[in-house]
């Protein structure tokens, strides 16, 4: 079977053309470098997001996040759940972690901004 | 009346890496000035990732690359004013500022750099008829709220334009718990990143309705819903098409324009193709010394280009303010041909490009399987080919030194249609 995806690995967003056999990539062709056969082979087998959001102190500041690293795709929902139930105290620097293991992915969260309080 | 060698008006990444380029070149008698209350701009509402790969081969939120432009500025000592809004510039350079700290106050300038980035297209320009209820807001308004301020402002939304600010904005609403019924778009083709649809919209199982539009709003104070429908080829609505969709949030996504009030009264001439100021390869505009760089000249969809655009701009400046003479001899004039929109620069001076010069442009409606022509007097300077190209890319073409010698007329860049 033959799958056609776009690469979001940058915003090039090349077309990709991938072979498919038993939920596994076997070929993948349209990629400019390596990222997009990366990119092709978990998309078909186990396809994950780097999340960005934004967590709130106690006064419902936002700090901006992210995931460190991806998580599966349908965990999405409880990564950004969890992080809303996590309350941020500033001052926050850039990369300080604010929670360790999201929705139990095993992926920490960091702040994106350095804010004072 | 304070003076000062340079003045970069705008906090946002052009402004940074334009002061910082410039400070690099021994210019110390300068100052930022941003109306906002941190240095970033725009960035610091972005909080999404897919900046700075180009820059800093990794993947960053806006803040991210914000903060590492700030942290130059203020490692090498460039003195910024915050909360200091420039409301004037005269044609010889004189500036009106106001701010908190000192009031209303008129500064001089050897040079003056442009770094006002760009707004929103306002509502106003979009020509839906009736009433203004509460619950439409610019996309990029909508973005402020909930990353700026922690407000969401509603549960169910539908988005008008599919600009990269839409894509993003859909996905955000969707993590914040709204309901996003779908992305209308009246063009045939998004003019967003396709990695935004893939990842903001066919991610979320949101619709994007391409050759449709918001005919018609209901909901006197408050928003009700929108009304519809597809369009024909030339933009009109297609009767029996119509379809309703509840929601208590419309937001506009229907593309940026450079703010150049300010360019206006200093006398500076603007391109009726990019609403920006009409520019030269070093990136001066037609007011000796004041350069632009960044979303003001014309509207950036990678932030790493528009670092990269203001580092010569500030580079430029420092060499005008050490007495390069500016743009000596005749300007050959750089146009947009077949399927081209625009070009920045719109002319340049042979004799004073140093080893290059970057033509950027975008093309018109995409065209695939095509290859870039740049041409001077029937003679072909350089060829680009590419599988697509699109307008929401923008596209750049190198030109050495060497390949401007002895041009004669004007320098087209246009689209040519692959040989069968
Ligand atoms: C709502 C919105 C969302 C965007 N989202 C993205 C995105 O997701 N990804 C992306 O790559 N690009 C995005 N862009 C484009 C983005 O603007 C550029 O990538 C980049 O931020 C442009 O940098 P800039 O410095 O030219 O402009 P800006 O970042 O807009 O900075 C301009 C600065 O000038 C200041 N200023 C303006 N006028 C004055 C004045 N009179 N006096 C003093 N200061 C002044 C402003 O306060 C601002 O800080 C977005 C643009 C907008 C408008
Ligand atoms: S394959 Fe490489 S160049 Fe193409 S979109 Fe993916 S990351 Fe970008």
């Amino acid at each position: 079977m033959t799958r056609e995806l776009t690469c979001i690995g940058c915003p090039m967003g090349c077309a990709l053309t991938v072979e498919v056999e038993n939920n596994e990539a076997v070929s993948v062709t349209g990629n400019t470098c390596k990222i997009g056969e990366n990119y092709a082979r978990t998309e078909i087998s186990a396809p994950v997001r780097a999340v960005t959001t934004t967590a709130l102190t106690a006064e419902g500041i936002p700090v901006p996040v992210k995931t460190v690293g991806s998580v599966p795709k349908d965990k999405i929902f409880e990564v950004v759940a969890h992080i809303k139930r996590t309350t941020v105290t500033l001052p926050v620097k850039v990369g300080d972690i604010i929670l360790d293991n999201a929705a139990d992915t095993g992926v920490a969260v960091a702040a994106t901004a350095s804010m004072d309080n | 009346m304070r003076e000062f060698e340079l003045v970069i008006i705008g906090g946002g990444p052009a402004g940074m890496a334009a002061a910082i380029a410039a400070k690099k070149q021994g210019i110390d008698d300068l100052v930022i000035f941003e109306r906002g209350d941190r240095l970033g701009g725009i960035l610091n509402q972005c909080i999404h990732n897919g900046f700075g790969l180009h820059t800093f081969k990794e993947e960053l939120t806006g803040p991210e690359y914000a903060e590492r432009y700030a942290q130059q500025v203020y490692d090498l000592g460039i003195p910024y004013e915050l909360g200091t809004m420039v409301l004037d510039i005269t044609p010889d350079k004189q500036i009106t500022v106001v701010s908190r700290q000192r009031g209303a106050e008129t500064v001089r300038a050897r040079a003056v750099i442009l770094a006002m980035g760009c707004r929103e297209r306002p509502r106003g320009a979009l020509g839906i008829a009736g009433f203004r209820p509460q619950g439409v807001y610019t996309a990029g308004t909508a973005q402020k709220l909930v990353n700026c301020e922690g407000v969401v402002p509603g549960k169910e939304v539908v988005i008008l334009g599919s600009g990269d600010i839409g894509l993003i904005m859909a996905r955000r609403m969707t993590l914040e718990g709204a309901k996003v019924r779908a992305v209308v778009e009246l063009m045939p083709y998004s003019s967003g990143l396709k990695r935004n649809i893939v990842q903001c919209l066919d991610d979320y199982g949101i619709p994007l309705m391409l050759s449709h539009t918001v005919i018609d709003i209901k909901g006197k104070e408050k928003l009700e819903g929108v009304w519809v429908a597809a369009v024909d080829e030339h933009n009109a609505p297609i009767e029996g098409t119509e379809e309703y969709f509840p929601c208590d949030t419309l937001l506009l996504s229907c593309g940026l324009i450079p703010e150049n009030e300010l360019s206006r009264s200093a006398g500076i001439e603007l391109s009726p193709l990019t609403s920006g100021p009409s520019v030269d390869e070093s990136l001066e505009t037609t007011v000796e010394g004041v350069f632009a760089c960044g979303n003001v000249l014309h509207v950036h969809d990678l932030v790493d280009f528009v670092s990269e655009e203001s580092v010569r701009a500030g580079e430029n400046a420092a060499e005008y303010i050490k007495g390069k003479p500016s743009s000596p001899g005749t300007p050959v004039a750089v146009k947009p041909g077949n399927g081209v929109r625009y070009t920045v620069p719109s002319r340049l001076y042979p004799e004073s490009v140093t080893d290059c010069v970057h033509i950027r442009f975008r093309v018109t409606a995409p065209v695939k399987g095509a290859a870039i022509v740049v041409s001077c007097g029937g003679k072909e300077l350089a060829r680009k080919r590419g599988r697509i190209f699109v307008p929401s890319e923008m596209i750049e073409v190198i030109l050495k030194k060497e390949q401007l010698a002895g041009l004669s007329g004007d320098i087209e860049v246009r689209t040519e249609e692959a040989a069968k």
